[in-house]
């Protein structure tokens, strides 16, 4: 197997051909922030937080979609891409309905650890405030558009992993929305399982456990990772160990 | 086309449709009819564009005497068209054109331009009359021509109802006698007949109720235009293949299939140095070359036809106008690459274009094919049409390969380019309409020619492009130049400046993805790096003139509300960016700005330029930016709360 080696703030990293900068930058130590990522799932580049520069390109990177070459010299925090990271928080707590106090996911946030992490306390953009909806038309789970960020983990999680595709997007632009089959109820989709993937991929609260309150989230959020790893593996419970 | 013939061709375009065209040639129908003439006598024919899409609806009159073109002509008036096409003729006179009765008085006109080398070749779309030469140099402008003081910008508003118009842009018909009007000057006195085709015209000409409505085939609009893509569009009639094949369609992908192999046809695009004309402007045989160079297996093709700038018109015209050309084009790029397999993505707001194209596409399959019906060789190449739902971002190549595929219309990241793996997971080459539109004539008359036209200052533009003038100009309509021509030529010459002799504010290129070129800068060339450096774009063509009334902070709300409009919604930064650049730029134009809301757009706009996954939310600040280096006056003054004594504000509106 062939392997790069490149420079990542200043640090040579040797990776396998064909993984990405993300990965690179993990293998590292180097921890870039994302959202739409999960590990398990198909990347898809959207939340452009794991942006990173790379000497030669006239744009930054999305980390998660580009894959690391040889002799690359990348940057990952620069004062412009501090920049551009606190903007996009601030431009996704301006776009929902945020209210971290009462929200289940409170303290198991990814994007209430990410404002943390990139130091916004407050947003500089006027919020949005938006007219959004809560579904709790199904026996196990709650959706509230409030929290919803559009990162698509749900989605990709119960069509890639669950092979269910239940979920999908709807509408263009500020008024895109999650929709449970053709634009149904939850409850009403008859292709869900109940699986609860979609529920443990939500970076936020938007997806959870009916009888959760605020704070009680707790989702398992490395859930697709086990299960793909388990796949590609073939480690099921009647063949062998279970990996941790 | 022979002189003999005499004929009428009638624009069947989308403008001049809205015009009335249909009504108009039914009419002419009716009174060839009741004149007693036979078909043959004179010919009426349904054609593609004839450029001036203000004018529409027009007609053109080829005859002995050479070409005649009206404009804006009601219904009421077809049978003296019907005795203006023919009465000449049994005169045996000659109609020549004259030359103006007088010299120029004032001068030349601003930007006057007159080209003696800017001569057609192959099909001419308009026949000379005898005794001129072939492409007669620009006739020079007679501002003291009769009939022509109410005439010439009566029906100067956008062809696109979307495009920004001139709020305040005086009413056409009360303006002086204009120096560039288009009417024929060589046309006899009509008094002072409206040329508005809803007036009634005819009570109002007692000599010759026409004469309001002629328009001379010589003036710059269309002496200084060189049509190689649109060199058909105006003189076949669209719905037919055996008038297409009459003007040489589709002998360029015979000679492919029987005498050129793929990489020679790869040879000569490359050596044309045709660039994209979508907007990139991307090297085309850099692309044809790495769809083909990829590993053995299937290859897809894919005209680009999604074309949704606000106040562009060019892939339009040339898919109403000249579908078969778009069609041999892609089929010449599928052999070059090795498909054998390709789709033409049409926008459904394009009714007109989807009729002409799936006519065009039942024509050839009924002869048997691309392959066997056209060129007698077994190759099977199968082109299927498809058309989009409506969504801008579809233009973008990898949404419009979701689309395709059935999926939502949104884009990915590249690499994987298309080029590399597109539909199906095949290497797929997508070309704008207009691009693969040029490569028959590039084919045709060899690459180093096609590399020989524009001028030698610009040696990154070559060819000809198609623009769509739009806006406060006068001369509303579609035009064919060569590259590196000043904007300036184009504008002012051809398009004879802005409505009622106003000033100029600016011309907007390249739609939602491009930037403002402000009056001061009008003679930068139509060139791809020279209009990038100042912040615009060459872009697809769409050239939206603004008159003095246009305020930037407006012009600039109006495209960014349209990115808004059509973000995908995939990614943050175009999805929330610019709703946020929007609802700044709402607080700044209704005079609730505060201090520092000028650094805060600008440093979110670059946020969104540089953090955006596609073009579309790459290039949704571009406007933005690009108004506020040339007009930062204007926001100043906004921002100032309307800001009267602001020394740094922005010209009078």
């Amino acid at each position: 197997m062939s392997v790069h080696t490149l420079s990542i703030d200043g640090r040579p990293v040797a990776v396998e051909a064909g993984a990405s900068l993300l990965a690179a930058c993990r293998g590292a130590g180097i921890a870039l922030p994302t959202l739409c990522h999960l590990d398990g799932l198909t990347p898809v580049g959207a939340c452009r937080l794991c942006l990173v520069e790379v000497e030669g390109q006239a744009r930054p990177l999305a980390a998660c979609v580009s894959a690391a070459a040889e002799g690359q010299v990348v940057r990952t925090d620069t004062a412009q891409l501090r920049q551009f990271r606190r903007m996009a928080v601030e431009l996704f707590f301006a776009e929902g309905n945020h209210l971290c106090a009462v929200c289940v996911a409170n303290g198991a946030c990814e994007l209430q650890d990410l404002a943390v992490a990139v130091g916004m306390d407050h947003s500089r953009f006027p919020a949005r405030w938006p007219r959004r909806a809560v579904d709790a038309s199904h026996p196990l789970f709650t959706l509230d558009h409030n929290r919803c960020i559009l990162c698509s983990r749900c989605l990709r999680a119960c069509d890639e992993l669950e092979g269910a595709h239940v979920w999908d997007i709807a509408e263009r632009g500020e008024h895109c929305r999650l929709v449970a089959g053709l634009d149904q109820p939850w409850g009403e989709v008859a292709a869900c399982t109940s699986c609860g993937q979609c529920v443990d991929a939500c970076p936020t609260g938007a997806l959870f456990r009916r009888q959760e309150s605020a704070g009680d989230h707790q989702p398992r959020r490395d859930r697709a990772a086990v299960l793909q790893q388990a796949r590609q593996q073939k480690l099921w419970r009647n063949q062998g160990e279970v990996p941790p | 086309m022979s002189g003999a013939v005499r004929r009428l061709r009638c624009c069947d375009g989308s403008a001049c449709r809205n015009g009335g065209g249909i009504a108009l040639r039914q009419a002419l129908l009716a009174a060839r009819a009741a004149a007693g003439l036979a078909e043959q006598e004179l010919v009426i024919r349904a054609v593609g564009c004839l450029r001036l899409c203000g004018r529409g609806p027009l007609v053109a009159a080829d005859g002995p005497g050479g070409s005649r073109l009206w404009g804006g002509v009601p219904p009421e008036l077809a049978s003296a068209l019907v005795a203006a096409a023919r009465g000449r003729r049994r005169r045996g006179q000659a109609l020549a054109i004259p030359a103006p009765a007088h010299p120029p008085q004032a001068g030349p006109a601003p930007g006057e331009l007159r080209l003696a080398g800017a001569r057609l070749w192959g099909p001419c779309l308009w026949e000379p009359a005898p005794g001129r030469s072939p492409q007669p140099p620009v006739a020079p402008f007679d501002p003291s021509a009769p009939a022509a003081s109410a005439a010439p910008a009566a029906s100067a508003a956008p062809a696109d109802p979307s495009a920004p118009a001139d709020p305040s842009a005086p009413v056409a018909s009360a303006a002086p006698a204009d120096p560039s009007a288009l009417v024929d000057p060589s046309a006899p006195a009509a008094s002072v007949a409206p040329a508005d085709p809803s007036a009634p015209a005819a009570s109002a000409a007692p000599l010759d109720p026409l004469a309001p409505h002629q328009l001379d085939p010589h003036h710059p609009f269309f002496a200084l235009q060189r049509p190689v893509v649109l060199e058909c569009c105006g003189l076949i009639d669209p719905d037919s293949l055996d008038d297409a094949l009459d003007h040489g369609a589709y002998r360029q992908l015979q000679r492919c299939l029987h005498q050129l192999t793929p990489a020679a046809v790869r040879d000569e695009i490359r050596a044309s140095g045709l660039r994209g004309r979508g907007g990139a402007g991307y090297p085309t045989g850099l692309k044809w070359d790495t769809v083909a160079l990829q590993p053995p297996g299937p290859r897809q093709v894919v005209a680009n036809g999604d074309e949704g700038d606000p106040g562009a018109f060019m892939d339009r015209t040339v898919m109403e106008g000249d579908p078969h050309r778009l069609l041999e084009g892609l089929a010449i790029a599928a052999y070059a690459v090795g498909a054998e397999h390709g789709f033409v993505y049409v926008r459904a707001e394009y009714p007109l274009a989807i009729e002409r194209l799936r006519g065009a596409l039942a024509a050839i399959a009924a002869r048997g094919g691309f392959g066997p019906g056209l060129c007698g060789s077994p190759w099977p190449l199968r082109i299927a049409l498809r058309v989009g739902a409506g969504a801008y971002v579809c233009g973008e190549e990898t949404a419009l390969l979701h689309s395709i595929e059935g999926g939502r219309g949104t884009p990915r990241p590249r690499p994987p380019y298309p080029a590399q793996r597109g539909l199906g997971g095949a290497p797929t080459l997508i070309n704008n309409v207009e691009t693969l539109a040029a490569v028959p004539a590039i084919l045709r008359q060899g690459g180093a020619w096609y590399g020989a036209i524009g001028d030698p200052a610009c040696p990154g533009s070559r060819g000809t492009k198609v623009f769509s003038l739009s806006g406060a100009v006068v001369h509303t309509g579609v035009v064919e130049v060569p590259l590196g021509l000043p904007l300036r030529t184009v504008v002012e010459t051809m398009g004879g400046g802005v409505v009622g002799g106003a000033p100029l504010k600016a011309v907007q290129t390249g739609g939602p993805s491009g930037g403002c070129i402000p009056a001061a800068r009008l003679d930068t060339r139509l060139d791809y790096e020279a209009m990038a450096g100042l912040g615009a774009i060459l872009g697809s063509g769409g050239m939206v003139v603004l008159g003095p009334a246009t305020a930037m902070p407006e012009l600039a709300r109006y495209f960014m509300g349209f990115c808004v409009q059509e973000s995908c919604g995939l990614c943050l930064p175009c999805r929330a960016g610019t709703v946020q650049l929007a609802a700044l730029l709402d607080r700044l134009i209704e005079g609730r700005g505060a201090a520092g809301d000028l650094e805060r757009l600008e440093e979110l706009a670059g946020m969104v330029r540089a953090t955006s996954l596609c073009g579309l939310g790459q290039s949704a600040p571009n406007p933005l930016l690009s108004t506020l280096r040339h007009f930062r006056g204007e926001y100043l003054q906004a921002c100032a709360g309307g800001g009267a004594g602001d020394p740094a504000g922005g010209p009078p509106a």
